[in-house]
């Protein structure tokens, strides 16, 4: 009875399941997937004036011959241009040097208050990690502009500091890479404190306390047991920083003068400003390569936690 | 004996929170300052409100981008139910790695490299630039948040009412129906919060995807920040945190009556 109605339900109920999952993958492979093999595709192509501002272009109706002849226009001298220009090669440095170190930053910030909050009466954590994720649901690019009012020269931290008689001369932080470390760490750090959160809450805390009885000290019971039981969160929130970070356009755009070299400053520049898209293709390839490995190592840590969930 | 929170504890949280909420604190303050000029206090004033109200463009702009952001969150709920139900319930199929790896990548891949992908697929394909590419590239990385909220909640809840309820006689479909969507609803209802927030919010992919005319709100702030420093910007900030805060308000009253049920 049971099977039959099974069987009778069996083929509009698989091609359904069949339906909800082929919809989503189509459409990630359409403008996911496939917008990257373009982008490999321009990157190795050239530059020209028109539109679009590259060559060579295929069209469906084009004769073999047509095809030949644009494959023959394929040229590597974006890349090589990236690799003989030191101003590349110092733009991906320095946004991955900026980035760890905010990623940092990020870490030991969030670190304590994550574990604050997962230590708090358990009533109020509800509201609290509410509180400390909400400045996310706000406005990025007006979080960012509070930090243009507080940090400019004539700006309010100055005026503060200077009305306390703790300098006499305005600090310079705003339109410097620091401004653009406060911008990043100070605008991440949601991403960070959330994963954190998740491990931290769910360690039993008669761990630390069983330690504690057996003459522990504070330190050693944190470095043997509450670090080593959220390294999972360490590692995913780091990652969650880390990966945009390094592609970071608005924050060093704002609040960076146009000496603090991004990469995705540069990107944008070479696209806009210079109109040399194939420039600015190859300029995300080779980001995209670099980014290769973080980007795994995120993936894993998420499909981790999935199958340890279950 | 155990303690409630000690000093330290407390001295964190203040001090996080502190530089959580000040700079925001300090907007708000700003807003309703009569003089120009970000450190002088001038006195309590409504005045940039009221020009923000006279600023045609702004509003036009806040129209646009509400509606993409209607559009493309019911788009990425639409299909990030449906990738998170796959993913939880489908077991092993070819090209699992593949489709989990779509829907991670584009949760940490940074926009300029999306957006700058999405604009190149949109020349190749010859498509006009407007609102509907934005509302694409906004459903594209919203619909990945979408499911992985989606996601943790399929997965906590016990297979077996599903398979119960199909014991019972149910179909598939009415098992979705009438047990997984109901528990799922308010992971569905916050997927679809967060999707719009992102939408609403979004700068880099408005700017490669939109064309004239589907102008956004955060593309009109981002040339208005650029010029520099104005206590309008102050005033729609405002706006903005106070629409968010009443919305979190409102999320945490539904949710809290709901498990009180």
């Amino acid at each position: 009875m049971q099977n039959n109605a099974a069987a009778g339900a069996g083929l509009p109920a698989r091609l359904g399941r069949r339906l909800v999952l082929i919809v989503p993958y189509v459409w990630l492979i359409l403008f996911f997937a496939l917008p990257f093999l373009i982008v490999v595709k321009i990157s190795l192509s050239v530059q020209r004036d028109g539109r679009p501002p590259y060559e060579p272009v295929f069209e469906l109706g084009d004769g073999l011959v047509a095809l030949w002849g644009g494959l023959q226009k394929f040229s590597t001298e974006s890349y090589a241009a990236i690799f003989a220009d030191r101003i590349y090669a110092d733009a991906y440095l320095s946004s991955l040097w900026i980035a760890a170190l905010a990623t940092l930053c990020t870490l030991a910030i969030g670190y304590p208050l994550a574990l604050a909050i997962a230590r708090a009466p358990r009533r109020w954590r509800p509201l609290l990690i509410v509180l400390a994720v909400a400045p996310f649901w706000t406005s990025f690019l007006i979080r960012i502009y509070a930090w243009i009012v507080i940090l400019k020269d004539e700006g309010l931290l100055n005026h503060a500091l200077i009305s306390a008689g703790l300098i006499a001369e305005p600090l310079h932080i705003y339109a410097t890479q620091w401004a653009v470390l406060i911008g990043i760490v100070y605008s991440y750090l949601p991403f960070m404190i959330l994963p954190l959160y998740n491990a931290l809450e769910k360690q039993d805390e008669a761990l630390v306390e069983a330690a504690l009885d057996l003459g522990a000290t504070p330190f050693a019971a944190f470095r043997q047991i509450t670090w080593p039981l959220s390294v999972r969160g360490v590692i995913a929130g780091c990652l969650l920083v880390f990966i945009p970070a390094v592609g970071e356009y608005v924050i060093p755009d704002l609040l960076g003068s146009s000496d603090v070299l991004m990469i995705g400053r540069t990107l944008w520049d070479e696209f806009s400003t210079a109109r040399n898209w194939p420039g600015a293709a190859a300029v995300a390839t080779v980001l995209l390569v670099v980014l290769l490995a973080p980007i795994t190592a995120y993936q894993r840590s998420q499909l981790q936690r999935k199958g340890a969930g279950r | 004996m155990k303690p409630g929170l000690s000093a330290g504890m407390l001295a964190v949280l203040l001090a996080g929170f502190a530089f959580l909420y000040v700079p925001i604190g300090l907007l708000v303050l700003y807003s309703f300052n009569s003089s120009r000029l970000v450190t002088v206090w001038g006195g309590f004033s409504t005045r940039w409100y009221v020009e923000l109200f006279g600023n045609e463009q702004l509003l036009i702009s806040t129209l646009t981008s509400l509606e993409i952001a209607l559009v493309s969150a019911s788009l990425s709920v639409l299909l990030g139910t449906c990738a998170a139900y796959s993913l939880a319930r489908t077991g092993a199929f070819a090209g699992r790695t593949v489709f989990s790896a779509l829907v991670y990548a584009p949760l940490v891949m940074p926009e300029v490299i999306t957006g700058l992908a999405l604009l190149l697929l949109f020349v190749a394909l010859g498509i006009e630039r407007g609102f509907w590419t934005v509302v694409l590239a906004h459903s594209t990385v919203g619909m990945c948040f979408a499911t992985v909220v989606i996601y943790a909640r399929l997965a906590e809840f016990d297979v077996a009412l599903e398979e119960a309820a199909m014991d019972l006689g149910a179909t598939p479909a009415e098992a979705f129906r009438l047990v997984t969507l109901p528990i799922c609803a308010p992971a569905i209802a916050a997927a679809f919060l967060l999707a719009f927030t992102l939408s609403l919010d979004d700068f880099v992919l408005a700017s490669f995807t939109s064309g004239p005319g589907s102008t956004t709100l955060p593309m009109r702030i981002y040339s208005q920040v650029r010029l520099g420093v104005s206590p309008q910007i102050n005033a729609i900030s405002t706006l903005m945190i106070s629409a968010v805060a009443m919305l979190l308000l409102a999320a945490h009253l539904l949710t809290g009556r709901s498990a009180q049920k």
